[in-house]
């Protein structure tokens, strides 16, 4: 069968799989809804936050960025990884514990403040929009690529599905069908890798190919190194970027993982204090799983291109690279005629121009694998970006219906009432992030470095300090939020948007790049809420039972 | 006397700060700043210090987080805290 019949298959077995799952668990109260009744099994939380947490970027782009950035993609790996110690030790129990549902919940009660409440919201809302835009996007690309319809067409079934489950099963649809969307994922991610390793290394394990040997025995990344050294590219095994630069972007994402709102309402769903923690450290597994093979390819992937295309005659290049030229993915120019191809690290003579999301999508075909794989690694992309989607629409959804509506607005509405507000706002939700989709703007990628820098600088601050330091009261908080925000907002707006010609380390404050300073931001907030902590009124009694309460498991007698 | 709640709560910080300068090590520590110079040492096809950024920092990080499932579930029996 050929390639496209394949993945219509699998594409179209996987949703069916989704919205049966859908049907079978569907939301009947605003608690299901919300926080899928609070009795999710720690295991499936912990797949379901890692679907939750891989979109569309960790699938299909992350291995191909490390690919062209050697050592210093390492802020991705780490950085992505790391928050969830965070998560895991400073938040996750304590928020369980605290039992609402939302991350405005707890920064509006802990605060005793509708201002506090608000602030949170709309960081909620613009952290979740910015992400879900890319994730539709994503989906659009996948079918285009893989199933020659259009982006738009793409785009507008991706929303169809999504529009289904997390409409009508809210957090219990999304969180069963994100399970089954993760092995999806996690399966066609590790097939193509685990032929290559085999085919280059000879080991069956990615992560000890990738220290392995070659076929005349020389070791895979010194081979690069050698490679990357003759073509005029920087040695792979060690970066072009400052030290604390890498210092301060695997900072501001490691923070940043840890405060995002859609990751951290999972930890809402499960029943108790130490399924939160458990469920914390299977998520961690399972997202390892993909992120310690995500380099491995990367290596692997590079060397085959190289050995594959450098100096080679245009006219005998093998047939995946037409394919993938024919995407725009690939482009060759051949600057010096002579009618083979030159990939060097000097952009004078480099002739071949490389997407970097090329590497897992082309990766079936550059190691010749069954068409059958290929069908997978698309489904395996639509799982991961569906998944995201869903999970980052909820909390837009119930930002709206729960923190807007029912906790400030109207609070006697009713449960019924609430939860057809809060399928309203997800259907809203999804439709905007369609249109986006469709038509992305032109700075989705800068604004990805924001949603972490917003997320490091607002919240994760504002929820560390209201566990940790019980007389934290409201004046400090919210004067920390807003500094935290606008100096990183306003970092990231000069130099990404109003001068982006300056975006360079001459330029940068102590040279920390618009990605790292979420990291600053956030010491800006810690700064801030302490020095006016000071001046202002102490924490009322209740508010400081309410701290002591969230600490310790269970009840308190 | 302390309350027990309070005795509790000073465990609990001890736990998170072993564990946290842990998170630190393996990351930042051998993965960042001491990274060219663990780059010196070769495990196989490895330079440590590379291998400790783009692996060996996930691998901690997993452990430290089984630890601290292990440290805290020990913790909350000690102190009959254990939720049904």
């Amino acid at each position: 069968m050929d390639i496209q019949t394949w993945t219509f298959i699998i594409v179209g077995a996987t949703f069916a799989l989704y919205i049966g799952i859908a049907v079978w668990s569907r939301a009947g109260s605003t608690k299901d809804f919300y926080v899928a009744g609070g009795s999710v099994p720690p295991l499936a939380n912990g797949m379901a936050t890692a679907a939750d947490w891989m979109s569309a970027a960790s699938f299909i782009s992350m291995a191909g960025m490390i690919s062209f950035l050697g050592y210093d993609g390492s802020v991705y790996l780490m950085g992505w990884t790391g928050g969830y110690v965070l998560l895991a030790l400073l938040l996750a129990p304590y928020l369980r514990k605290f039992g609402k549902f939302t991350v405005p919940d707890f920064v509006g009660d802990r605060y005793y403040s509708s201002t506090a409440r608000m602030v949170a919201v709309v960081c909620a809302v613009f952290i979740s929009f910015t992400y879900v835009a890319g994730q539709m996007r994503g989906t659009g690309i996948v079918f285009s690529r893989f199933l020659n319809v259009d982006i738009e067409m793409g785009v507008v079934i991706g929303m169809i599905i999504v529009f289904f489950y997390a409409v009508m099963g809210g957090m219990k649809g999304i969180t069963y069908t994100q399970v089954a969307q993760y092995c999806v994922l996690i399966f066609a991610y590790l097939v193509p890798v685990i032929f290559i390793s085999i085919m280059m290394t000879g080991n069956a394990i990615p992560q000890l190919g990738f220290g392995g040997t070659l076929d005349d025995g020389t070791y895979l990344l010194d081979r690069l190194d050698g490679l990357s050294a003759e073509l005029g590219f920087a040695a792979y095994t060690s970066g072009t970027k400052p030290m604390i630069d890498v210092f301060f972007i695997t900072a501001a994402l490691m923070v940043g993982t840890a405060g995002l709102p859609h990751v951290i309402v999972r930890f809402f769903t499960v029943p108790r204090v130490r399924d939160a923690r458990t469920s914390a450290g299977y998520a961690l597994i399972f997202i390892v799983l993909l992120y310690s093979t995500a380099p491995a390819l990367a290596a692997f992937a590079k060397t085959n291109l190289i050995k594959t295309v450098d100096n080679v005659e245009y006219s005998e290049v093998p047939e995946w690279f037409t394919n993938w030229e024919q995407t725009g993915l690939l482009k060759f120019e051949d600057l010096n005629n002579d009618g083979r191809i030159q990939f060097t690290g000097d952009p004078a003579t480099n002739e071949l121009t490389v997407d970097p999301d090329i590497i897992v999508l082309a990766n079936p075909e550059i190691a010749q694998l069954p068409n059958w794989v290929i069908g997978l690694v698309a489904a395996g992309g639509l799982a991961a970006a569906l998944s995201t989607a869903a999970g980052l629409l909820l909390v837009i959804s119930t930002s709206v219906a729960h923190d807007l509506f029912k906790r400030t607005l109207k609070p006697d509405l009713s449960d019924k009432n609430e939860l057809w507000i809060a399928r309203i706002a997800a259907g809203g939700a999804v439709i905007v992030a369609g249109y986006f989709g469709i038509n992305p703007p032109g700075f989705v990628a800068q604004t990805i470095a924001f949603a972490f820098g917003l997320a490091a600088a607002s919240f994760f601050p504002a929820i560390i300090l209201g566990i940790f330091y019980k007389k934290m009261n409201k004046e400090g908080a919210v004067a920390g939020m807003v500094v935290g925000i606008v100096f990183t907002a306003s970092y990231i707006i000069y130099f990404t948007f109003l001068n982006p010609e300056a975006n360079n380390p001459d330029n940068w404050w102590f040279g920390i790049s618009p990605e790292g300073i979420g990291t600053l931001g956030m010491l800006l907030n810690l700064a801030v809420a302490l020095v006016v902590v000071r001046f202002t009124k102490e924490t009322p009694g209740e508010i400081q039972e309410l701290v002591e309460n969230i600490r310790v498991p269970g009840t308190r007698k | 006397m302390e309350d027990k709640y309070q005795v509790y709560w000073k465990r609990n910080l001890t736990i998170l700060t072993g564990l946290l300068a842990a998170w630190f090590v393996f990351s930042y520590g051998f993965g960042i700043l001491l990274a060219d110079q663990l780059n010196n040492i070769r495990i196989g096809g490895f330079q440590l210090g590379f291998w400790f950024a783009q692996q060996g920092s996930q691998y901690a990080f997993v452990i430290i987080i089984f630890l601290y499932v292990f440290l805290m579930n020990r913790l909350d029996r000690e102190f009959d805290l254990r939720e049904e």
